[in-house]
């Protein structure tokens, strides 16, 4: 069987989950290799966590430089496999950084660019959410290696036991005349949310939340379910709550399995970036709209009604 | 410093789009178009760079001949010149093609010290071209900059993302793409709708740009697409009017679910 690349997305020595859904989708096409690109001692800290899911193969590619200089390390280390493994695809999260390296890694190995899928079957065809989810469509490479970006949520993670085998790898030396250098890192506070891109329940507000200060009606329902926090951009326009936060078509995109939008109508724009969730809750004044189309259960109140009740109830249950 | 500034003509994310049923390309008639928001934040950028350092702007735009609209907005802006690579054979290139040609095409403007582009179109969504474009130009990306200050010979870049902030450092020439919170675009003046008629646009065929016609367009490209169509209608979910238990109806809808 042939081996699927799969760039490893880790921080702090930590793997992130989009990881386990990559190898878990990596599993359909071959045998799964995990590719960790970092400073020396990177792949050590991972290896158990990525046996766990399923990596038959871990390379190895480190040197002091590779957390130095921005992309360019790991489209060096991924070309360089392409040649030397022959992989049947390479995957990677459709994470800004995931989705550049995805560019130049086909640019520069001549291959097709499969973008933000959603799925990806058995002979590498994807499935492609388009349009903020009016649209759908499926597409495959047709020459050099797929090199395929996923986006986070759409793989279910489903942990397997793999070997793990590590192989060292170079990290080619960086030109500094093709390279951009990294000077300074700061990191987003982690916080006691999830992160919104990988949280399984995203609890979203509005315009309709009309304050910042009243921003904590959510974030209350949010901390009663264990989930993140989103905004609209009218929300973040107006100050209401961080840019960081916004969904939608030029904010993140997430697909939990349940999204609750409050106070928010529901623009294109905005489905854009939460339309694929598994499940939709909104809570809207106004019965006609938009947001209610694409709603598996809708409420027509006021917000400030609702949303305080709704935590109570979830507290009560919780016991 | 000569700045080109990469614009690209998109669908009116509020008019409706789709996929054309003959080739799954999209269908830029059904849709009216604009020059994409984050693009007016680049030429902002370059302006604000050539009128603290002097030197031209130039704006290039791959895309077929109505694309002239947004390049005139740009220039309105104040960009002094344009190059519009424009040609039937384009049509259907996909990212990594969109890309060689746009490199092609930055190299024929004269001494380019810096390309700036916006950090992700709102049609594709793709946020890799201006990735691929450093990496066939061969110079350093500084992307997703929500500020960029340089001194003629360096460039430096706040770049924001999911991860977090980023400080980049790099020589000249380099690409930079820049976010939506890099700074607030000017409104062309009358003034400057005047004079940007007059202004040269510099209309490109592939020959023109030194492209061969097998690297491009949508038989060449390096994906392709099996099926499209619209994706089927969510079926009609429940509503309620809230009548003093909404929360307890949202609540149970979720138990049964399995969601709490
Ligand atoms: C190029 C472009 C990109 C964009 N990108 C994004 C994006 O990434 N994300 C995004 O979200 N938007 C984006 N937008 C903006 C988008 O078009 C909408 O303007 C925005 O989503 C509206 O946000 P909203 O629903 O919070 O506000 P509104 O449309 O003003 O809706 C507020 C809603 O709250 C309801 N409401 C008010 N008070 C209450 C109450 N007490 N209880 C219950 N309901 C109440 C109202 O009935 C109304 O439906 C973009 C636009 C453009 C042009
Ligand atoms: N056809 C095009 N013509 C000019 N610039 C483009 C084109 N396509 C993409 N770009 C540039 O690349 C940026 C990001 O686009 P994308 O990678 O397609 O999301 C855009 O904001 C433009 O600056």
């Amino acid at each position: 069987m042939s081996e699927v690349l799969v760039l490893v997305e880790h921080v702090d020595g930590e793997v992130k989950k989009i990881t386990s859904e990559l190898l878990t989708a990596a599993r359909q096409i071959g045998e799964p290799s995990a590719v960790v690109v970092g400073e020396p001692g990177t792949a050590g800290k991972l290896g158990e966590a990525l046996a766990a899911q399923g990596a038959e193969k871990v390379y190895a590619a480190e040197s002091a430089e590779a957390g130095q200089f921005l992309v360019t390390p790991q489209v060096d280390v991924l070309s360089a496999l392409v040649a030397s493994a022959s992989p049947a695809a390479v995957l990677l999260p459709a994470s800004v950084d995931g989705k550049e390296i995805a560019g130049r890694l086909a640019v520069r190995t001549g291959s097709g660019l499969l973008s933000e899928v959603v799925g990806i079957d058995g002979s590498a065809v994807a499935s492609h959410s388009l349009f903020g989810g009016t649209y759908e469509a499926k597409a495959k490479a047709v020459s050099g290696t797929p090199v395929v970006t996923v986006l986070p949520g759409s793989v279910e993670p489903e942990p397997a036991a793999g070997a793990a085998a590590v192989e060292q790898v170079e990290v080619p030396a960086a030109d500094a005349g093709k390279s951009a250098k990294i000077t300074g890192r700061q990191p987003v506070e982690a916080g006691d949310r999830p992160e919104l891109t990988e949280a399984s329940v995203v609890v979203s507000g509005g315009r309709g939340v009309g304050s910042a200060e009243s921003f904590e009606v959510v974030e209350k329902l949010a901390d009663s379910l264990g989930a993140a926090v989103g905004a609209s951009r009218a929300a973040v326009d107006s100050g209401y709550y961080p840019h960081q936060f916004q969904v939608g078509q030029t904010g993140k995109t997430v697909s939990p399995q349940l999204y609750i939008a409050l106070g928010i109508s529901g623009a294109i724009q905005h489905r854009a970036g939460m339309q694929t969730s598994k499940t939709v809750v909104a809570v809207n004044k106004d019965a006609e709209a938009p947001i209610f189309e694409i709603a598996d259960f809708g409420v027509v109140g006021d917000l400030f009604q609702v949303a305080p009740q709704l935590t109570d109830e979830v507290a009560k249950r919780k016991g | 410093m000569n700045i080109v500034v990469l614009v690209k003509q998109v669908p009116d994310t509020y008019s409706e789009r789709k996929l054309t049923d003959a080739d799954h390309t999209l269908d830029r008639e059904s849709a009216d178009a604009v020059l994409d928001e984050i693009n007016e934040r680049a030429v902002e950028e370059a302006l604000l760079i050539k009128e603290a350092q002097g030197g031209e702007v130039t704006v290039v735009c791959l895309g077929p001949d109505r694309a002239t609209d947004a390049i005139r907005k740009a220039l309105s802006m104040g960009a002094d010149k344009a190059v519009h690579l424009s040609d039937e054979a384009l049509h259907g290139s996909d990212a990594p093609a969109t890309a060689r040609a746009l490199a092609k095409v930055v190299g024929t403007v004269e001494s380019v010290d810096l390309v700036i582009a916006g950090n992700e179109a709102t049609d594709g969504r793709s946020g890799a071209v201006p990735a691929m474009v450093a990496e066939l130009l061969g110079w350093p990306q500084l992307t997703y900059a929500r500020k960029v200050t340089t001194d003629g010979s360096t460039v430096g870049v706040e770049r924001e993302t999911d991860a977090g902030i980023t400080t980049l450092e790099a020589n000249l020439p380099a690409v930079v793409s820049v976010t939506e919170k890099i700074n607030e675009p000017r409104y062309p003046s009358f003034k400057g709708i005047m004079a940007a008629k007059k202004k040269p646009v510099t209309t490109l065929s592939l020959a023109d740009a030194g492209i061969e016609a097998s690297e491009v367009g949508l038989a060449n490209a390096a994906t392709q697409v099996v099926e499209s169509a619209p994706a089927p209608p969510k079926q009609a979910g429940q509503q309620v009017t809230d009548e003093g238990s909404g929360g307890v109806a949202v609540v149970e809808f979720l138990a049964g679910q399995k969601l709490v």
